[in-house]
Protein backbone atom coordinates (compact mmCIF):
# COMPACT_ATOMS: atom_id res chain seq x y z
CA UNK A 1 0.00 0.00 0.00
CA UNK A 2 2.78 2.40 0.95
CA UNK A 3 4.59 1.25 -2.22
CA UNK A 4 1.59 2.38 -4.27
CA UNK A 5 1.72 5.91 -2.83
CA UNK A 6 5.43 6.07 -3.62
CA UNK A 7 4.91 5.30 -7.29
CA UNK A 8 5.59 8.27 -9.57
CA UNK A 9 2.60 7.60 -11.77
CA UNK A 10 -0.66 5.68 -11.55
CA UNK A 11 -2.70 4.15 -14.35
CA UNK A 12 -5.27 6.64 -15.73
CA UNK A 13 -7.95 3.99 -15.13
CA UNK A 14 -7.07 3.83 -11.43
CA UNK A 15 -7.00 7.64 -11.16
CA UNK A 16 -10.27 7.96 -13.10
CA UNK A 17 -11.91 5.39 -10.83
CA UNK A 18 -10.62 7.31 -7.81
CA UNK A 19 -12.12 10.56 -9.11
CA UNK A 20 -15.41 8.77 -9.87
CA UNK A 21 -15.60 7.36 -6.34
CA UNK A 22 -14.59 10.75 -4.91
CA UNK A 23 -17.59 12.24 -6.73
CA UNK A 24 -19.90 9.66 -5.08
CA UNK A 25 -18.52 10.79 -1.71
CA UNK A 26 -18.98 14.51 -2.36
CA UNK A 27 -22.57 13.87 -3.47
CA UNK A 28 -23.48 11.51 -0.65
CA UNK A 29 -21.68 13.08 2.31
CA UNK A 30 -21.57 16.74 1.28
CA UNK A 31 -24.37 17.23 -1.26
CA UNK A 32 -21.84 18.80 -3.61
CA UNK A 33 -20.51 18.17 -7.11
CA UNK A 34 -16.77 18.49 -7.76
CA UNK A 35 -15.90 21.85 -9.33
CA UNK A 36 -13.05 24.33 -9.19
CA UNK A 37 -13.58 27.44 -11.29
CA UNK A 38 -16.34 29.34 -9.43
CA UNK A 39 -13.89 30.10 -6.63
CA UNK A 40 -11.71 32.04 -9.06
CA UNK A 41 -14.69 34.41 -9.35
CA UNK A 42 -14.99 34.48 -5.56
CA UNK A 43 -11.30 35.30 -5.08
CA UNK A 44 -11.26 37.92 -7.84
CA UNK A 45 -14.55 39.35 -6.56
CA UNK A 46 -13.20 39.64 -3.01
CA UNK A 47 -10.19 41.51 -4.43
CA UNK A 48 -12.39 43.86 -6.45
CA UNK A 49 -14.70 44.48 -3.49
CA UNK A 50 -11.71 45.29 -1.28
CA UNK A 51 -10.40 47.83 -3.80
CA UNK A 52 -13.68 49.39 -4.96
CA UNK A 53 -16.53 48.30 -2.69
CA UNK A 54 -19.07 50.78 -4.13
CA UNK A 55 -18.75 49.44 -7.67
CA UNK A 56 -18.56 45.75 -6.96
CA UNK A 57 -20.77 45.03 -3.95
CA UNK A 58 -23.75 45.21 -6.34
CA UNK A 59 -22.04 43.45 -9.26
CA UNK A 60 -24.59 41.31 -11.16
CA UNK A 61 -22.24 38.39 -11.73
CA UNK A 62 -20.85 38.25 -8.20
CA UNK A 63 -24.42 38.27 -6.90
CA UNK A 64 -25.40 35.57 -9.42
CA UNK A 65 -22.64 33.24 -8.18
CA UNK A 66 -22.44 34.25 -4.53
CA UNK A 67 -25.71 36.02 -3.71
CA UNK A 68 -27.41 34.86 -0.50
CA UNK A 69 -31.15 34.18 -0.46
CA UNK A 70 -31.90 37.01 1.93
CA UNK A 71 -29.74 39.54 0.02
CA UNK A 72 -26.03 40.24 0.30
CA UNK A 73 -23.39 37.55 -0.19
CA UNK A 74 -23.03 33.97 1.04
CA UNK A 75 -19.51 33.05 2.23
CA UNK A 76 -16.85 33.49 -0.47
CA UNK A 77 -14.39 31.24 1.36
CA UNK A 78 -16.60 28.17 1.00
CA UNK A 79 -16.40 24.43 0.34
CA UNK A 80 -14.95 24.91 -3.15
CA UNK A 81 -12.40 27.57 -2.10
CA UNK A 82 -11.10 25.14 0.55
CA UNK A 83 -11.03 22.42 -2.13
CA UNK A 84 -9.07 24.65 -4.56
CA UNK A 85 -6.43 25.53 -1.98
CA UNK A 86 -6.15 21.92 -0.84
CA UNK A 87 -5.62 20.82 -4.47
CA UNK A 88 -2.19 22.46 -4.31
CA UNK A 89 -1.26 20.49 -1.20
CA UNK A 90 -2.74 17.20 -2.40
CA UNK A 91 -0.56 17.41 -5.51
CA UNK A 92 2.43 18.47 -3.39
CA UNK A 93 2.06 15.39 -1.17
CA UNK A 94 1.65 13.11 -4.20
CA UNK A 95 4.71 14.59 -5.94
CA UNK A 96 6.77 14.41 -2.75
CA UNK A 97 5.88 10.75 -2.12
CA UNK A 98 6.44 9.86 -5.77
CA UNK A 99 9.69 11.87 -5.94
CA UNK A 100 8.37 13.92 -8.87
CA UNK A 101 8.46 17.25 -7.04
CA UNK A 102 10.38 19.52 -9.40
CA UNK A 103 10.62 23.24 -10.02
CA UNK A 104 9.72 23.81 -13.66
CA UNK A 105 9.27 27.16 -15.36
CA UNK A 106 9.13 26.19 -19.03
CA UNK A 107 7.55 22.81 -19.91
CA UNK A 108 9.45 20.66 -22.44
CA UNK A 109 6.90 20.82 -25.24
CA UNK A 110 6.55 24.61 -24.92
CA UNK A 111 10.35 25.01 -25.04
CA UNK A 112 10.49 22.85 -28.16
CA UNK A 113 8.08 25.20 -29.91
CA UNK A 114 8.79 28.63 -28.36
CA UNK A 115 12.30 28.32 -26.94
CA UNK A 116 13.53 28.36 -23.35
CA UNK A 117 12.50 31.99 -22.50
CA UNK A 118 10.83 32.06 -19.08
CA UNK A 119 9.29 35.47 -19.75
CA UNK A 120 7.68 34.26 -22.95
CA UNK A 121 6.25 31.22 -21.17
CA UNK A 122 4.92 33.32 -18.28
CA UNK A 123 3.27 35.73 -20.75
CA UNK A 124 1.66 32.73 -22.50
CA UNK A 125 0.58 31.20 -19.18
CA UNK A 126 -0.96 34.49 -18.00
CA UNK A 127 -2.86 34.97 -21.27
CA UNK A 128 -3.87 31.29 -21.31
CA UNK A 129 -5.18 31.46 -17.75
CA UNK A 130 -7.12 34.62 -18.53
CA UNK A 131 -8.78 33.06 -21.61
CA UNK A 132 -9.39 29.78 -19.77
CA UNK A 133 -11.41 31.29 -16.93
CA UNK A 134 -13.27 33.66 -19.21
CA UNK A 135 -14.42 30.63 -21.23
CA UNK A 136 -15.17 28.58 -18.13
CA UNK A 137 -17.37 31.27 -16.64
CA UNK A 138 -19.24 31.80 -19.90
CA UNK A 139 -19.86 28.07 -20.20
CA UNK A 140 -20.79 27.78 -16.51
CA UNK A 141 -17.97 25.44 -15.51
CA UNK A 142 -14.59 23.95 -16.33
CA UNK A 143 -13.09 20.52 -16.86
CA UNK A 144 -14.11 19.40 -13.37
CA UNK A 145 -17.50 21.10 -12.91
CA UNK A 146 -18.70 20.50 -16.46
CA UNK A 147 -16.33 17.85 -17.82
CA UNK A 148 -16.43 15.40 -14.94
CA UNK A 149 -19.33 16.33 -12.61
CA UNK A 150 -21.74 17.45 -15.32
CA UNK A 151 -20.62 14.72 -17.70
CA UNK A 152 -21.30 11.95 -15.19
CA UNK A 153 -24.75 13.38 -14.40
CA UNK A 154 -25.47 13.35 -18.15
CA UNK A 155 -26.16 17.12 -18.17
CA UNK A 156 -26.83 18.56 -21.64
CA UNK A 157 -24.85 21.73 -20.84
CA UNK A 158 -21.77 19.71 -19.89
CA UNK A 159 -21.68 17.46 -22.95
CA UNK A 160 -22.10 20.51 -25.21
CA UNK A 161 -19.23 22.21 -23.35
CA UNK A 162 -17.05 19.08 -23.47
CA UNK A 163 -17.42 18.66 -27.25
CA UNK A 164 -16.86 22.40 -27.96
CA UNK A 165 -13.83 22.50 -25.64
CA UNK A 166 -12.24 19.39 -27.13
CA UNK A 167 -12.77 20.52 -30.74
CA UNK A 168 -11.37 23.97 -30.02
CA UNK A 169 -8.36 22.56 -28.16
CA UNK A 170 -7.55 20.19 -31.06
CA UNK A 171 -7.67 23.08 -33.55
CA UNK A 172 -5.63 25.35 -31.26
CA UNK A 173 -3.00 22.65 -30.67
CA UNK A 174 -2.88 22.06 -34.44
CA UNK A 175 -2.40 25.76 -35.17
CA UNK A 176 0.37 26.06 -32.59
CA UNK A 177 2.19 22.75 -33.03
CA UNK A 178 1.17 21.78 -36.57
CA UNK A 179 -1.57 19.44 -37.72
CA UNK A 180 -0.61 15.81 -38.05
CA UNK A 181 3.10 16.56 -38.00
CA UNK A 182 4.09 13.25 -36.54
CA UNK A 183 7.83 13.82 -36.65
CA UNK A 184 9.32 16.60 -34.57
CA UNK A 185 12.32 16.86 -32.31
CA UNK A 186 12.73 13.90 -30.00
CA UNK A 187 9.14 12.77 -30.40
CA UNK A 188 9.47 10.70 -33.59
CA UNK A 189 6.71 8.23 -34.06
CA UNK A 190 7.66 5.44 -36.40
CA UNK A 191 4.66 3.83 -38.02
CA UNK A 192 5.25 0.14 -38.53
CA UNK B 1 -19.14 40.47 1.32
CA UNK B 2 -16.64 40.44 4.15
CA UNK B 3 -19.11 40.12 7.07
CA UNK B 4 -19.61 36.39 6.54
CA UNK B 5 -16.50 35.64 4.51
CA UNK B 6 -15.88 32.09 5.80
CA UNK B 7 -18.21 29.10 5.61
CA UNK B 8 -18.56 26.96 8.75
CA UNK B 9 -15.48 24.91 9.76
CA UNK B 10 -17.09 21.55 8.96
CA UNK B 11 -17.84 22.60 5.37
CA UNK B 12 -14.30 23.92 4.97
CA UNK B 13 -12.80 20.74 6.41
CA UNK B 14 -14.83 18.55 4.01
CA UNK B 15 -13.81 20.78 1.09
CA UNK B 16 -10.17 20.57 2.11
CA UNK B 17 -10.27 16.75 2.37
CA UNK B 18 -11.90 16.55 -1.07
CA UNK B 19 -9.24 18.87 -2.51
CA UNK B 20 -6.38 16.88 -0.97
CA UNK B 21 -7.66 13.63 -2.48
CA UNK B 22 -8.48 15.26 -5.84
CA UNK B 23 -5.08 16.98 -6.07
CA UNK B 24 -3.30 13.77 -5.08
CA UNK B 25 -5.13 11.80 -7.79
CA UNK B 26 -4.54 14.42 -10.51
CA UNK B 27 -0.82 14.53 -9.78
CA UNK B 28 -0.48 10.74 -9.65
CA UNK B 29 -2.34 10.56 -12.94
CA UNK B 30 0.17 12.86 -14.63
CA UNK B 31 -2.59 15.22 -15.80
CA UNK B 32 -0.85 18.05 -13.96
CA UNK B 33 1.79 18.06 -16.70
CA UNK B 34 1.68 20.56 -19.57
CA UNK B 35 2.99 18.01 -22.08
CA UNK B 36 0.42 15.35 -21.11
CA UNK B 37 -2.52 17.76 -21.46
CA UNK B 38 -1.40 19.41 -24.70
CA UNK B 39 -0.43 16.08 -26.28
CA UNK B 40 -3.98 14.83 -25.71
CA UNK B 41 -5.18 17.42 -28.21
CA UNK B 42 -2.43 16.38 -30.63
CA UNK B 43 -3.63 12.76 -30.21
CA UNK B 44 -0.21 11.69 -28.99
CA UNK B 45 -1.07 10.94 -25.37
CA UNK B 46 -4.53 9.77 -24.31
CA UNK B 47 -4.05 10.03 -20.53
CA UNK B 48 -6.52 12.92 -20.19
CA UNK B 49 -9.32 11.20 -22.12
CA UNK B 50 -8.74 7.85 -20.36
CA UNK B 51 -8.86 9.54 -16.94
CA UNK B 52 -11.93 11.66 -17.67
CA UNK B 53 -13.98 8.94 -19.36
CA UNK B 54 -13.22 6.48 -16.55
CA UNK B 55 -14.25 9.08 -13.95
CA UNK B 56 -17.45 9.86 -15.89
CA UNK B 57 -18.48 6.20 -16.30
CA UNK B 58 -17.68 5.19 -12.70
CA UNK B 59 -19.22 8.40 -11.37
CA UNK B 60 -22.38 8.07 -13.49
CA UNK B 61 -23.05 4.49 -12.33
CA UNK B 62 -22.73 5.48 -8.66
CA UNK B 63 -24.66 8.75 -8.85
CA UNK B 64 -27.59 7.33 -10.83
CA UNK B 65 -27.69 4.27 -8.54
CA UNK B 66 -27.77 6.47 -5.44
CA UNK B 67 -30.42 8.67 -7.05
CA UNK B 68 -32.61 5.67 -7.81
CA UNK B 69 -32.24 4.30 -4.28
CA UNK B 70 -33.08 7.70 -2.82
CA UNK B 71 -29.68 8.05 -1.16
CA UNK B 72 -29.18 11.50 -2.69
CA UNK B 73 -31.82 14.17 -3.05
CA UNK B 74 -31.20 15.08 -6.67
CA UNK B 75 -28.69 16.03 -9.31
CA UNK B 76 -26.55 19.16 -9.22
CA UNK B 77 -26.11 20.33 -12.80
CA UNK B 78 -25.50 23.55 -14.69
CA UNK B 79 -28.17 25.22 -16.76
CA UNK B 80 -28.14 24.47 -20.50
CA UNK B 81 -27.50 27.80 -22.19
CA UNK B 82 -26.37 26.35 -25.47
CA UNK B 83 -24.78 29.48 -26.95
CA UNK B 84 -22.92 30.25 -23.71
CA UNK B 85 -21.91 26.57 -23.24
CA UNK B 86 -20.62 26.36 -26.82
CA UNK B 87 -18.83 29.71 -27.07
CA UNK B 88 -17.46 29.31 -23.55
CA UNK B 89 -16.21 25.83 -24.43
CA UNK B 90 -14.53 27.11 -27.60
CA UNK B 91 -12.77 29.89 -25.66
CA UNK B 92 -11.86 27.45 -22.87
CA UNK B 93 -10.21 25.08 -25.37
CA UNK B 94 -7.89 27.85 -26.58
CA UNK B 95 -6.93 28.72 -23.00
CA UNK B 96 -6.40 25.08 -22.09
CA UNK B 97 -3.80 24.62 -24.85
CA UNK B 98 -2.06 27.99 -24.37
CA UNK B 99 -1.85 27.59 -20.59
CA UNK B 100 -1.52 23.82 -20.82
CA UNK B 101 -3.61 23.23 -17.70
CA UNK B 102 -7.26 23.62 -16.76
CA UNK B 103 -8.24 25.52 -13.59
CA UNK B 104 -8.05 22.48 -11.28
CA UNK B 105 -4.92 20.98 -12.80
CA UNK B 106 -3.21 24.41 -12.79
CA UNK B 107 -3.63 24.56 -9.00
CA UNK B 108 -2.40 20.98 -8.67
CA UNK B 109 0.53 21.66 -11.04
CA UNK B 110 1.51 24.61 -8.83
CA UNK B 111 1.77 22.11 -5.97
CA UNK B 112 4.19 19.87 -7.86
CA UNK B 113 6.51 22.81 -8.61
CA UNK B 114 5.30 24.10 -12.00
CA UNK B 115 5.93 27.83 -11.64
CA UNK B 116 4.22 28.66 -14.94
CA UNK B 117 0.98 27.23 -13.50
CA UNK B 118 1.10 29.85 -10.72
CA UNK B 119 1.32 32.59 -13.36
CA UNK B 120 -1.62 30.90 -15.11
CA UNK B 121 -3.66 31.03 -11.89
CA UNK B 122 -2.92 34.76 -11.56
CA UNK B 123 -4.03 35.26 -15.19
CA UNK B 124 -7.17 33.28 -14.38
CA UNK B 125 -7.98 35.56 -11.43
CA UNK B 126 -7.72 38.58 -13.74
CA UNK B 127 -9.91 36.76 -16.28
CA UNK B 128 -12.53 36.13 -13.59
CA UNK B 129 -12.46 39.79 -12.56
CA UNK B 130 -12.89 41.01 -16.13
CA UNK B 131 -15.68 38.47 -16.71
CA UNK B 132 -17.65 39.79 -13.74
CA UNK B 133 -17.39 43.28 -15.27
CA UNK B 134 -18.53 42.30 -18.78
CA UNK B 135 -21.13 39.72 -17.70
CA UNK B 136 -24.17 42.05 -17.84
CA UNK B 137 -23.71 42.59 -21.60
CA UNK B 138 -23.31 38.83 -22.23
CA UNK B 139 -26.41 38.18 -20.11
CA UNK B 140 -28.40 40.46 -22.39
CA UNK B 141 -26.99 39.29 -25.73
CA UNK B 142 -25.78 35.66 -25.75
CA UNK B 143 -27.18 34.04 -22.61
CA UNK B 144 -30.82 33.89 -23.77
CA UNK B 145 -29.89 31.98 -26.97
CA UNK B 146 -30.69 28.30 -26.56
CA UNK B 147 -31.53 28.60 -22.87
CA UNK B 148 -33.25 25.42 -21.73
CA UNK B 149 -32.45 25.29 -18.00
CA UNK B 150 -31.18 22.30 -16.06
CA UNK B 151 -31.87 19.50 -18.51
CA UNK B 152 -30.22 16.09 -18.82
CA UNK B 153 -29.62 13.80 -21.80
CA UNK B 154 -32.17 11.20 -20.55
CA UNK B 155 -34.84 13.94 -20.40
CA UNK B 156 -34.03 15.36 -23.82
CA UNK B 157 -33.72 12.04 -25.65
CA UNK B 158 -36.41 10.19 -23.64
CA UNK B 159 -33.91 7.34 -23.36
CA UNK B 160 -33.57 5.72 -19.94
CA UNK B 161 -30.48 6.93 -18.07
CA UNK B 162 -29.25 3.34 -17.62
CA UNK B 163 -29.39 2.73 -21.36
CA UNK B 164 -27.29 5.86 -21.93
CA UNK B 165 -24.84 4.88 -19.18
CA UNK B 166 -24.54 1.37 -20.65
CA UNK B 167 -23.89 2.83 -24.12
CA UNK B 168 -21.31 5.23 -22.70
CA UNK B 169 -19.61 2.37 -20.86
CA UNK B 170 -19.43 0.25 -24.00
CA UNK B 171 -18.02 3.18 -26.02
CA UNK B 172 -15.46 4.01 -23.33
CA UNK B 173 -14.29 0.41 -22.81
CA UNK B 174 -14.03 -0.22 -26.58
CA UNK B 175 -12.01 2.96 -26.96
CA UNK B 176 -9.72 1.94 -24.07
CA UNK B 177 -9.12 -1.53 -25.55
CA UNK B 178 -8.37 -0.03 -28.97
CA UNK B 179 -6.00 2.57 -27.47
CA UNK B 180 -4.13 0.03 -25.33
CA UNK B 181 -3.62 -2.28 -28.32
CA UNK B 182 -2.41 0.62 -30.44
CA UNK B 183 -0.04 1.88 -27.74
CA UNK B 184 1.42 -1.61 -27.30
CA UNK B 185 2.20 -1.68 -31.02
CA UNK B 186 3.75 1.82 -31.02
CA UNK B 187 5.09 2.36 -27.52
CA UNK B 188 6.77 5.66 -28.46
CA UNK B 189 3.52 7.41 -29.28
CA UNK B 190 2.44 7.58 -25.62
Amino acid sequence: MVGLFRQARWSPYLVGTGIGVLSWCTFYFMGKALGTSTSFVGAAGAGLCAVAPEQFSQNTYLLKEYGAKGGGFRPIFDWQMALDIALVFGALISAWLGRTLKVERVPGLWAERFGPSVLKRYAGAFAGGFILIFGARMAGGCTSGHGISGGLQLAVSSWVFFIAMFASAVVTAGLIFGFGARVRGGQEVVRV
Amino acid sequence: MFENFFADPKTLLLGAITGLVFGFLLQKGGVTKYDVIVNQFRFRDFTVLKTMLTAIVIGAIGIYAMLQMGMIKGLSIKSAELAMNTVGGLIFGVGMVVLGYCPGTALAAAGQGSRDAIVGVVGALFGAGVYSIVYPSLARSIEPIGKFGKITLPEVTSINAWVLIAALTVIAVSLFIWLERRERRQPTSA
